[in-house]
């Protein structure tokens, strides 16, 4: 619905004032707990703009579950640039010709402008005592994920927790998957979504760890408060990349390109990083990254090109029909 | 050709049809199209894995079980509603209306908020044993809850429209009250209760907003078949989305035929005209 609606208002703005020359409107398609973040970053590029270039430019914004914010620009919702969860979601924007190939050699760090990574949320007091991923399958301990197949940040859970298991030492595909299907014995509830899981953790009282992005636990903790949960960093864990594009298909027919790749640029600047960091994703600049050294402890992280070398891959072998998550995952039926 | 009495009859025919093909068969002809992409041996993995065939246990299963529910407990509310006259009639009247009016997702959360573990009836019910929250029975009081306007307000009417003398003649005839109840006003009732069964029991087929967020989700045990429908379009696997709505929909329209045989078949009840 809310898709509906900025596709309405954004073709109501196409059709007042760009009937002649470029649109003064851009359309960010992103995904959902990016909407307090984007709505400053936003608020500042436009002012960043105008000092620049004189004139006014506003960025409509669309939120939604990733894979679906990525399918509605394929079929047809005009982005101008797309900032999702999964580089996977992007790549199937470039195989459809909307967004160009070589889409992560367009910005720096592939395209990422921030990080984060994956953490563990548990209640007040850590009555579990869960320290680290050995723990989470420790008999009697409850643990909240979301679905991998519907959610894009749970599949960066589902990356951080294989790969933790996978670079133990003497680990294997065999060990690791034995690790998941333990893991997966421990889930009682798959929301369909990362915020859905937090309610679910956080409202419900449900489980003992919530497996979570860390901007997202951050978010949490400062709402909810921390007499009521804290944030435990494992020993290792995945550096979560959410990518960045311009979609090229449409800025050229909009022409917007220019506004659209200044808007992208804009996140790298030091005053984007700034914002994204006090939106809780980790900065990329080195000297926003040492004003911030303290609220993002140091983590030992391996990337998903360590662990299944590309997005296309790792969705094949994980989380594809008949995938290692419809293997391993809950209700298989062969519980214990 | 005979003429008919009524005016205008090609006109608005044409009209139905086309307004018919537009908003109904022009969106199912989509799907079917889309689905065809779907070579025979797909269909067959689709349809024939433990997963599918699980989800589409609880979503028929569950939305059968959840409008036989409404049949029974909307009987008792219509006739009520109806039949007495007490203070705040009217406003119940209005309560009825609510399950259509709530966005559904809120409803889920509601509901979920209710059951959980920590919930206000779910504290008092998980330590008996009974899981409604995260456990396929939520996804029963889920679809009860979408269900319940469609039994009342198909029934309301024809309850008021019901003449009461035939109601007295049995009476006066030394029928008991049971008997009146179970051989003269339940069988007019049949037709307009299975009208009812069948739009609650679609209703719930299709409902997916506060089924999910009470259901927990597991696959082979609480997960629905619009959930893999989404889980197919997350991975942009169209033609196993549509595929998937395709078996929904046949199933949908067998079960819908069903009812209404059985609704012709009880119209044999009615009194002649």
């Amino acid at each position: 619905m809310a898709r509906l609606f900025a596709l309405l208002a954004f073709l109501l703005l196409l059709g007042s004032c760009s009937a002649h020359g470029p649109s003064s409107q851009l359309l960010n398609v992103s995904y959902d707990p990016t909407r307090e973040l984007f709505r400053d970053i936003d608020a500042a590029f436009a002012r960043d703009w105008r000092e620049k270039t004189g004139k006014a430019m506003t960025v409509g914004m669309s939120h939604g579950g990733s894979g679906k914010q990525a399918r509605s620009v394929a079929e047809g919702l005009p982005a101008d640039v797309v900032t999702l969860a999964l580089a996977y979601d992007v790549d199937m924007l470039a195989d459809r010709g909307l967004v160009s190939k070589d889409w992560q050699k367009r910005f720096p760090y592939n395209a990422s402008p921030y990080t984060s990574t994956i953490v563990f949320v548990v209640r007040k007091g850590n009555p579990k005592q869960i320290h680290d991923w050995p723990d989470l399958i420790r008999p009697g301990v409850s643990v909240i994920t979301p679905n991998p197949r519907t959610s894009g940040g749970a599949r960066w859970n589902f990356l951080a927790a294989w790969g933790y298991a996978r670079r133990l030492p003497g680990g294997s595909d065999e060990s690791a998957r034995d690790y998941m299907a333990q893991l997966f014995r421990h889930v009682p509830v798959l929301d369909t979504g990362a915020r859905g899981a937090t309610n679910t953790f956080a409202q419900r009282g449900i489980g003992d760890v919530l497996i979570a992005w860390e901007s997202e636990a951050l978010l949490a903790r400062k709402s909810i408060g921390d007499d009521k949960i804290q944030i435990v960093i494992p020993s290792v864990s995945i550096l979560a990349e959410p990518p960045v594009a311009v979609v090229d298909a449409n800025v050229d027919i909009h022409g917007t390109r220019k506004a659209a790749e200044a808007y992208l640029a804009f996140l790298y600047s030091p005053e984007g990083q700034e914002i994204g960091a006090s939106h809780f994703y980790r900065p990329r600049l080195p000297e926003v990254a040492a004003r911030h050294k303290g609220e993002f402890p140091d983590v030992n992280t391996f990337t998903i090109a360590d662990i299944a070398g590309n997005w296309k891959a790792a969705q094949k072998k994980f989380f594809a029909d008949g995938g290692l998550f419809d293997q391993v995952g809950p209700g298989r039926g062969d519980k214990p | 050709m005979k003429r008919r009495v009524l005016p205008g009859f090609g006109l608005s025919l044409g009209y139905v049809m086309a307004w018919l093909g537009l908003i109904v068969l022009l969106p199912l002809a989509a799907l079917v199209f889309k689905s065809s992409a779907l070579a025979p041996s797909g269909w067959w993995a689709l349809l024939s894995s433990p997963r599918t065939l699980a989800a589409l246990r609880l979503s028929f299963g569950g939305a059968m079980l959840a409008a036989a529910v409404n049949v029974l407990a909307g009987l008792l509310v219509a006739w009520v509603l109806v039949r007495h006259r007490f203070p705040g009639r009217r406003l119940f009247d209005a309560l009825v209306d609510l399950p259509f009016a709530l966005p559904t997702a809120v409803a889920g959360i509601a509901l979920t908020a209710i059951y959980a573990p920590e919930g206000w009836l779910g504290r008092y019910l998980v330590p008996m044993g009974i899981k409604v929250a995260y456990a396929p029975l939520g996804v029963v009081v889920a679809m009860v809850f979408v269900g319940f306007p469609f039994v009342v307000r198909t029934l309301q009417p024809v309850l008021e429209s019901m003449e009461r003398e035939v109601e007295e003649a049995a009476a006066s005839l030394g029928a008991t009250r049971w008997q009146v109840f179970f051989r003269v006003v339940l069988p007019l009732l049949l037709p307009t209760l299975l009208t009812g069964f069948g739009l609650a029991l679609a209703r719930a087929v299709g409902e997916y907003g506060s089924v999910i967020f009470i259901a927990g989700n597991i696959p082979r045990l609480s997960e629905i078949t619009p959930l893999l429908i989404v889980e197919k379009l997350e991975e942009f696997n169209y033609a196993g989305a549509a595929a998937l709505g395709v078996a929904m929909l046949v199933l949908s329209l067998l079960l819908l035929l069903l009812v209404s045989l059985v609704q012709r078949a009880s119209r044999r009840w009615e009194l002649p005209r």
